[in-house]
């Protein structure tokens, strides 16, 4: 009777009941705000029991429902490797965004695709990928080059002398030639209205390859968020679990940039709010951070779309619009 | 397991389970640690002392296959530690190093159940065998009363307990601690001291901690090991090694060593220049 009872991961409950129908009515919101505000019971018809007769019907499968999707896959995608970074690196401050992986795979893209004109579907992700691990490397050398080595602050500082080196590269390349790079503007600024479905598709197995990965070693992150020593002493292979977390962040920036370019914030804010309610352990803290991820996004998403409507504001704005405030609360109040 | 006597295997069972022969650790011309042999005594507490830069903290990680040997060989139950899956190692052996630090907002009971980690696998998650570990680990580093407060509001010698009620989780017979005193207040060092010597004579656990105050060292080891510049100047019983020739060779300290008439156990005071002021006091009294 006394025995003990205590559990280190938290019962469920209705929480990630309630938090997935919250995701579905956000989805179902995101779909049926358009140029044409389509109706709830229309949305659900259409997905139950599709017409390809009916207008409405066609319009949310064919254009409302990828880009839906897109931004629920981009939002879990960003939220998980930023808490992932934020595990394996014991530093708050860490996530795609910050440690310069989305400018180098945007920039990447920008290059292979604008410059030397090769837009083959299939090779975007793996482009973006390679720039992710450059710019990553390039972030820690300069980092760990400084005095004290790759420490936190260093990694942030040069993390944002990379950003801003690539993003004024960027900037000089769109001055020279504007008119083709009218067609880069999706992974130029972070856009979900953009999405090829060809790109789509072939960024679908990084995703799903970094977010098997990534819930994979959430137990062993929980053991390295630590310190390496104290990960060390309790069994885990810290080179192992390291080189992992790297593939599924690298993964995971890559198949979000190609499919709609750099969205800042997502990764850095959403695993901290997640923090405030499921805790410290990487267990919870990987699904919820996908969830909250993919519903912060397509929130944020119907926001661009609505707040100046007819006009649309690029996503990747709003994101930081909106992530920004939200960040300077958590500063204030946790961090 | 320890202690007894196979008449089949004498030399085995008469080794100690954590052997450290001949081992140079670190980078480049000047290793850090060089040419160190140690037999830990099991089911005692041995502490590590030296002056900063000594190598002890280095030789305590190599022990702990944290860092890797140069030359040497540490073996653990007769195997090389470096060939031994490194979870096989940590059921025997546990670590705490020096000044860890809990990630925000982690509760104390959350950071107990870590030291269940290589019990656990994907199979295998939790079991009412960890739970009564932890729960078991938590009343002897006495932690219960703040289970289930974040680590980061504790004070300082509130936390150092529930980093050692981490590592008894594990449940290992060897558990190696680094500085686990440092920046506490003498009293609370005096308690977690208690704390690990009674965890030693109770469970028959072998202890391997590094210290940095002398005296502290003297109340409590069973075996004390002094270390300088990579290697081991004197190793013993405490009353062999805690002498003033050592404290001077070691730690170039001139210090008269006294006995405590309360526990018998060696004391050791700084000399100090006489002061003319109080020297004429006690000569008036």
């Amino acid at each position: 009777m006394t025995a003990p009872s205590f559990r280190p991961v938290r019962r469920p409950g209705f929480a990630p009941l309630l938090a997935l129908a919250a995701l579905a009515l956000a989805f179902a919101w995101h779909v049926s705000v358009g140029a044409r505000t389509i109706p709830l019971p229309v949305v659900a018809e259409a997905l139950l029991s599709y017409d390809a007769s009916v207008f409405e019907h066609v319009v949310i499968v064919d254009l409302r429902l990828p880009r839906a999707l897109l931004a629920a896959m981009v939002g879990a995608a960003l939220a998980v490797s930023g808490a992932l970074m934020q595990g394996v690196t014991r530093n708050p401050l860490a996530d795609p965004g910050i440690l310069g992986l989305l400018i180098g795979a945007s920039f990447a893209v920008v290059l292979v695709v604008g410059v030397f004109d090769l837009a083959a579907p299939a090779l975007i992700p793996l482009v973006a990928a390679l720039g992710a691990v450059i710019a990553a490397m390039a972030v820690w050398g300069i980092a760990a080059a400084a005095p004290g080595g790759a420490m936190p602050l260093t990694l942030v500082l040069s993390g944002a002398a990379v950003t801003a080196f690539l993003a004024a590269l960027v900037t000089i390349a769109n001055l020279l030639d504007e008119q083709s790079f009218e067609q880069l503007r999706v992974w130029m600024t972070g856009s979900l209205a953009g999405a090829q479905g060809g790109v789509m598709l072939w960024a679908l197995p990084w995703f799903g390859a970094g977010l098997v990965v990534a819930f994979a070693i959430a137990r062993q992150v929980t053991a390295l968020a630590m310190g390496e020593e104290t990960a060390t002493g309790l069994g885990l292979n810290v080179g192992r679990v390291k080189a992992l977390a790297l593939f599924a962040v690298v993964a995971l920036t890559a198949a979000t940039v190609a499919m709609a370019g750099p969205m800042g914030f997502v990764g850095l804010v959403v695993p901290h709010v997640v923090r405030l309610f499921a805790g410290q352990d990487y267990r919870q803290i990987m699904p919820w951070s996908a969830l909250a991820g993919a519903g912060y996004l397509l929130v944020v998403d119907v926001a661009a779309r609505m707040v100046l409507a007819p006009v649309e504001i690029s996503t990747g704005l709003v994101t930081a619009l909106l992530g920004a405030p939200i960040f300077v609360w958590l500063v204030r109040a946790r961090l | 397991m320890t202690g007894y006597n196979n008449s089949d295997a004498p030399e085995e069972s008469a080794a100690s389970c954590l052997r450290v022969a001949g081992v140079a650790v670190g980078y480049g011309d000047a290793p850090i640690v060089r040419d160190v042999s140690l037999d830990v005594p099991d089911g005692a507490l041995t502490v590590l002392v030296g002056p900063n830069g000594s190598g002890k903290s280095t030789l305590m990680k190599a022990m702990a296959r944290v860092l890797p040997v140069r030359s040497g060989e540490i073996r653990l139950d007769g195997r090389p530690i470096g060939a031994m899956p490194t979870r096989e190692v940590a059921k025997r052996l546990a670590l705490l190093p020096q000044g860890p630090i809990a990630p925000e907002g982690l509760r104390v009971r959350e950071l107990v159940a870590q030291g269940r980690y290589p019990h656990q696998s994907l199979l295998r998650q939790w079991s009412r065998r960890d739970a009564e570990a932890v729960e078991a680990a938590m009343q002897a580093a006495d932690v219960i009363g703040f289970a289930d407060r974040p680590v980061s509001e504790l004070s300082g010698g509130q936390r150092q307990r529930c980093w050692i009620a981490m590592v008894l989780a594990q449940e290992t017979d060897i558990l190696l601690l680094d500085e686990p005193t440092t920046f506490l207040d003498l009293k609370v060092q005096v308690d977690l001291m208690r704390l690990l010597r009674r965890i030693a004579k109770e469970d028959g656990r072998t202890l391997v901690v590094v210290l940095h105050e002398l005296n502290v060292a003297a109340a409590f080891a069973d075996h004390l090991i002094m270390m300088q510049d990579g290697r081991i100047l004197a190793e013993g019983h405490v009353e062999r090694v805690f002498t003033a020739a050592n404290l001077r060779e070691v730690f170039g300290l001139e210090a008269n060593v006294l006995r405590d008439p309360a526990s018998g156990r060696p004391v050791c005071v700084p000399v100090v220049t006489p002061d003319a002021d109080v020297m004429s006091r006690i000569a008036a009294q």
